[in-house]
């Protein structure tokens, strides 16, 4: 009888342990090393001017070259990753977390559906990038208004997943077994809703995940994100725009980065959609 | 019947396996003739490879990934194994014909009744556009459809399910097909609704002279129709014979438990009962539903008015009727997952019906509810010792304590103690609903309310749920509110019964007076139509004149 159990875990790790998803792994986890360990694997300040050396290429002292303040673009790039991690997990574990409690009370409660759904669909009338844009013109450019700005528009779908959950998980027996039980509502929602929730939501994380770093990326580079002296991919990126011609990998040196962490990132996301969903695996 | 009559169908030595690369036997040597005229009933609980039997003799084993591994299907002198598709078509509708147990999805809903049986003519004749509707408007009025100009232009959703049903044997008669193949045809109907579809189709057979293979699982319904019994049981046939053979005197072991379980409309002997203390009492009870509409007056939908009755202690009251008659909406109200709008419940002297929050709280462990749904009563997610001990938790009971409470539990529905640390899934239907019972009875309520709680079970394993709740009334001195549909349940483990009708009690009693001696017209209408009612199974022989009345 265990078998059954431990034969959908094995389906489970099977699904997950493919080639493409254990090098998103590695490269995901590359990247996360190279953040963590940043001021200790950079060989020069990432925000120290140097006029004598603007714009060299990449050489033995400058991996990646610098760019046209001298600022070394190897040791940049690599403060640029921590950057892009901590929006991104900031990002996702607000949004869930909001997203988890709004879509708790809009599923349960029918008075707070009405007032919390129809805020929802107001903030995703709005196109993210432009309400991001609008909130960091209005509270200014900071780590904390750029996460702010990127989490709010990531709310509305966390909330209707859950609330979709909810609505689901409400019509079954064995919630109003545990109602008779005599289980009192925070108790009911943490213990039979919440549960349920997680597999979606890990799926929608990833996502969420990628999403933020791509749109904190897209801020910066349309200078409308974090401050020019902080040094993220997006701003490089920005920074280095005006010698594309000339120079580059001033650009494409991020862009790199970029690319490669989002599609790792992705490429999780759907092997975890695909485990956990196994009707999307025979489909795709 | 005419004995020397070929057989309209021959079906020998069937094997149907799963396609794929591991295939698993689902049917295995299976053979029965069916001659012009004549029923045959293949029965078996869930699982037993019935419905996989008529989807091999349709021809449709493909579309489900199976295949017939061995054996041949002939109808009349065509060998329906291994047909090429286009022979296949050409048969069906003509020759051999299915209905389906769910009225509601086999028909189209965007397209008029008239306009889907016409499709069969339309195929299937050549006959013009008006020859062809006052067809349709015959076979309709031949299925004694009230209104046939009216129900021809009606959509599906328009017509109630008995009435869907009787359509759905119209496509499948029209052409006068040799053979009917019925697939648990009445299961999704109410009882008054079955008997006239089951007299419906022993009607059509007589006349055209058709051979109906019934699959059903319900051995009533069996004992109604069948000329011969076809048993079967984890794909394998058990045993073969006329319904006398099979009902009276079963040959093999499988067969007479299978039998003996099927509950009967004679009550056991009424048991003894000192019993004076009143656990649960309600007076006039009533609920409304109200259907909110943007424009217009709401509907209301009265679901339960003037809901009087009384539970003593270690008594089991039944409350029956059929769907929409309101049962569920009184248990409902009486657990207070719904609020009675109007009207007293009282458990133990204290009225529960309108109190709310903390005050609720502390009354809900007095009363515990077991669902129908084995599969959905139990959080997938959840242990078993979990499921059991949530409300003890819920109330504060040390987490020891609760594990001691819930092995004594465990042992008490007859499970052994391994079982808490397994999942939902890991267990079959009946012993999930055992779980489910053993979780009730953790906080010791003073009133159990089974709501349905053995309808989805087959039916030896309800025998076994119904013996179990006998015995923890017994043992416990619960008092039981047990909500079903079938009459034949509720007499084999009531003391008392209810029947309601559209949201009202009609008549109550114990179970023996009303059924020997129904007062309201409805209860007499129930007791006729109950599937098998002429014989105690438990016996194996028919019911006694004087027994029920």
């Amino acid at each position: 009888m265990t078998t059954e159990s431990a034969s959908v875990r094995t389906q489970i790790l099977a699904t997950i342990k493919t080639w493409p998803v254990i090098t998103a792994l590695v490269i995901l986890g590359v990247i996360v090393l190279l953040a963590i360990l940043a001021p200790w694997l950079s060989p020069f300040d990432p925000t120290a001017i140097n006029p004598a050396s603007r714009l060299r290429p990449p050489s033995a002292d400058h991996w990646l070259g610098t760019d046209a303040m001298g600022r070394d673009a190897y040791s940049r790039a690599l403060y640029g990753a921590r950057i892009s991690l901590v929006v991104g997990l900031g990002v996702t574990i607000c949004s869930i977390a909001i997203g988890i409690f709004l879509g708790l009370m809009a599923g349960f409660f029918r008075t707070a559906d009405a007032i919390i759904m129809r805020l929802m669909d107001g903030l995703m009338a709005i196109p993210g990038i432009l309400l991001a844009i609008a909130l960091v013109s209005l509270i200014g450019a900071s780590l904390y208004t750029v996460l702010i700005a990127i989490m709010v528009p990531e709310i509305p779908r966390v909330v209707r997943l859950v609330r979709s959950v909810v609505l689901k998980v409400s019509n079954e027996p064995y919630i109003e077994a545990a109602i008779s039980l005599g289980t009192r509502t925070p108790t009911l929602l943490w213990r039979h809703f919440i549960p349920n929730t997680i597999a979606p939501l890990t799926v929608q994380g990833t996502y969420i995940f990628a999403a933020a770093v791509l749109t904190e990326a897209t801020l910066s580079f349309l200078g409308a994100g974090l401050p020019l002296d902080i040094p993220s991919w997006g701003n490089m990126m920005a920074q280095g725009r005006m010698y594309f011609q000339i120079k580059p990998y001033l650009v494409l040196f991020p862009g790199f980065f970029l690319a490669v962490t989002l599609l790792s990132v992705n490429i999780l996301g759907d092997a975890f959609r695909d485990a956990l969903d196994p009707r999307m695996v025979k489909r795709g | 019947m005419n004995d020397v009559a070929k057989p309209v169908l021959s079906v020998q030595r069937l094997s149907v396996a799963t396609s794929g690369p591991v295939p698993k036997t689902l049917v295995n040597d299976l053979s029965f003739d069916i001659r012009p005229g004549e029923t045959l009933c293949v029965v078996g609980e869930s699982g037993s490879g019935k419905s996989v039997t008529s989807l091999a003799i349709m021809g449709l084993l493909n579309h489900s990934g199976l295949e017939l591994a061995e054996g041949e299907i002939w109808l009349e002198d065509d060998k329906v194994s291994h047909a090429s598709q286009a022979q296949l078509r050409s048969m069906r509708a003509r020759r051999m014909a299915m209905i389906f147990q769910e009225p509601m999805t086999a028909l189209n809903p965007v397209e008029t009744i008239g306009e889907q049986i016409d499709e069969v003519l339309r195929i299937h004749t050549d006959l013009g556009r008006s020859k062809r509707r006052q067809r349709v408007l015959e076979m309709l009025a031949s299925v004694h459809m009230p209104e046939p100009e009216r129900i021809i232009d009606a959509y599906p959703h328009q017509i109630s399910g008995g009435q869907r049903q009787r359509v759905v044997i119209c496509m499948a008669l029209i052409l006068q097909p040799r053979l009917l193949i019925a697939d648990e045809p009445t299961t999704a109907l109410d009882v008054t609704t079955q008997k006239q579809i089951l007299s419906l189709i022993r009607e059509l057979q007589q006349q055209h002279n058709t051979a109906v293979l019934f699959i059903t699982h319900d051995f009533g319904v069996v004992a109604e129709i069948a000329d011969n019994i076809v048993v079967m049981n984890k794909g394998e046939m058990v045993e073969i014979g006329s319904r006398e053979q099979i009902l009276a005197r079963p040959e093999q072991a499988y067969t007479r438990m299978l039998v003996s379980s099927v509950p009967s409309l004679v009550p056991p002997q009424p048991r003894a009962c000192h019993e004076e203390l009143t656990v649960l009492q309600v007076r006039a009870l009533k609920k409304v539903y109200r259907e909110k509409k943007i424009l217009g007056k709401a509907r209301v939908i009265p679901a339960a008015k003037d809901i009087s009755l009384k539970i003593r202690a270690r008594e089991v009251v039944g409350i029956v009727g059929e769907s929409g008659s309101g049962k569920s909406t009184v248990a409902r109200c009486i657990s207070r997952l719904l609020r009675p709008d109007e009207g007293d419940v009282l458990i133990d002297g204290a009225n529960v019906a309108h109190i709310v929050g903390e005050e609720l709280r502390g009354f809900r462990r007095k009363l515990q509810i077991v669902f129908q749904d084995p599969y959905r009563s139990l959080n997938p997610r959840m242990r078993i010792r979990d499921s059991i001990t949530e409300g003890l938790r819920n109330y504060g009971v040390p987490a020891r304590e609760g594990m001691e409470r819930a092995r004594e539990l465990l042992t008490m529905v007859g499970l052994d103690e391994t079982a808490l640390d397994r999942y939902p899934h890991q267990f079959s239907g009946g012993q999930r609903q055992r779980i489910c019972i053993a979780r009730a009875l953790a906080l010791e309520p003073r009133l159990l309310i089974a709501d349905e709680a053995v309808s989805a079970l087959d039916v030896s394993v309800q025998a076994q749920i119904l013996e179990l709740l006998a015995d923890i009334r017994d043992r416990t001195g619960v008092a039981v509110l047990f909500i079903t549909h079938d009459l034949r349940v509720a007499a084999q483990i009531c003391d008392k019964v209810i029947v309601m009708q559209r949201g009202e009690i009609v008549e109550q009693g114990p179970v023996a007076d009303v059924l020997a001696s129904p007062e309201h017209e409805y209860t007499r209408a129930l007791i006729e139509s109950a599937p098998g009612r002429h014989w105690d199974f438990k016996n194996f022989r028919p019911v006694h004149a004087g027994q029920i009345s």
